[in-house]
């Protein structure tokens, strides 16, 4: 180890020289290396826990480089993958952690053999499907991790011990979507900093023995409100991921996004998992601050973007046309509706 | 009336419930958690939930951005 490279964290006494030692042994799972990934990732490895791998399926685009603060043009202009790209970029700060990009999706077939092995997750994902799958695995698995969103302007994160504390399936019930994604409504960076500070923050705390936060915190940036509600009240007894008689909705399929590739008519179909719980004029309303080709008839909303004619149903059953990649097809409706 | 609103005054018509109040800040009621005075609202009785002058309120509302 080079002498002093972790010396202030030291200093500070919550982690002291104890807590460094137990860090340099932990493994750190990061789903997601967009912006949360990125920000939770590059803390991290500067300080200095064992291992990190981190999960992704994405590649760099130019769009993302205002917030993703691992990757840089020339990435973007190759297209390069998240996961793979961050990894060198992490290892070039510290050579001392062990690194490993996984450019995958983590999904209810994969997410036990991804997650199994982490000592905690850090939620670095940007959408509902993908955080109901993780709370399923963490909970069957019995493991820490810390959820974190944010939008606009907005920081929101909750730390979660299964079985201890509530999961989100105790405290949102249902896969949310409400049309508002950072590709719709925007993000400023220092609502992506504020986050992965708090997710840092709280697993460090973990990994070092100390107690985590049993608040659902939520941070406005840019209007100067914080608010943090104490949710432990709502740890439900008979939680379908985390009570005793939990069943895993997300990892059975029961639940989730369900996609059919309607052959050749160049059209994917995307049904959500939750039906009912869209609201078409919110949709609407979300949908013509980035495009005017638009037609929404009460019935059906239909629109054009990144040249995909989506038709959206009222039970949020969508037609993505001009497509023939089921997963291009789920990100793109992740994207543009949310879930 | 006046209360306040994640640390911040707001006024209020009269009578007006948790519901009224998420209705104005435009929020989904399925995806907050809401306290009144800390005693975290039941999602179902936000409707007949009535705010009283002074009354402190926080609303946290999940995102899904990342």
């Amino acid at each position: 180890m080079i002498a002093g490279r972790y010396a202030r964290q030291e200093r500070f006494a919550p982690i002291g020289k104890t807590g460094q030692c137990r860090l340099a042994a932990k493994h750190v799972v990061i789903v997601g290396a967009g912006a949360l990934g990125s920000a939770n990732a590059e803390m991290l490895v500067r300080a200095g826990i064992g291992k990190l791998t981190l999960i992704d399926r994405d590649y760099i685009e130019l769009s993302n480089l205002q917030r993703q603060q691992l990757y840089t043009e020339a990435d973007a202009k190759q297209n390069r993958t998240k996961a793979r790209t961050a990894e060198q970029r992490l290892q070039a700060i510290n050579p001392e952690v062990e690194i490993k990009g996984i450019v995958d999706e983590l999904d209810e077939e994969n997410g036990e053999k991804m997650l199994h092995d982490a000592d905690f997750v850090i939620d670095g994902t940007d959408n509902f499907q993908t955080r109901f799958v993780i709370n399923d695995v963490l909970a069957k698995h019995r493991k820490p991790w810390v959820y974190g969103g944010c939008l606009q302007s907005t920081a929101i994160a909750l730390s979660i011990i299964p079985g201890e504390t509530p999961c989100l399936q105790c405290l949102i019930d249902h896969l949310p979507q409400e049309g508002k994604t950072c590709d719709t409504v925007g993000i400023i960076s220092p609502a992506v900093q504020m986050t992965a500070a708090y997710q840092t923050s709280e697993c460090l705390k973990y990994l070092t023995g100390n107690g985590l936060s049993q608040e659902l915190v939520q941070v406005d940036i840019w209007g100067r409100t914080y608010s943090a509600i104490n949710v432990k009240k709502l740890l439900n007894p008979t939680c379908s991921s985390c009570s005793q008689s939990a069943t895993y909705p997300y990892l059975t399929k029961e639940k989730g996004m369900k996609t059919v590739l309607l052959c050749g008519r160049d059209t994917v179909q995307v049904r959500p998992g939750e039906k009912g719980s869209l609201s078409l004029s919110a949709l609407a309303k979300a949908v013509k601050t980035f495009t005017d080709k638009i037609n929404d008839n009460g019935e059906v909303l239909i629109f054009e973007v990144e040249a995909v004619r989506f038709v959206v149903f009222q039970d949020g059953r969508t037609l993505l046309h001009g497509v023939t990649n089921i997963n291009v097809a789920k990100q793109l409706y992740q994207r543009y509706i949310g879930a | 009336m006046q209360i306040h609103v994640n640390g911040r005054q707001m006024e209020v018509v009269k009578d007006s419930t948790i519901g009224d109040l998420l209705n104005r800040v435009n929020i989904q009621e399925k995806l907050v958690v809401v306290e009144q005075n800390q005693q975290i609202i039941n999602k179902a009785v936000y409707n007949q939930t009535t705010l009283t002058d002074g009354d402190v309120i926080e609303i946290v509302h999940f995102v899904g951005g990342g």
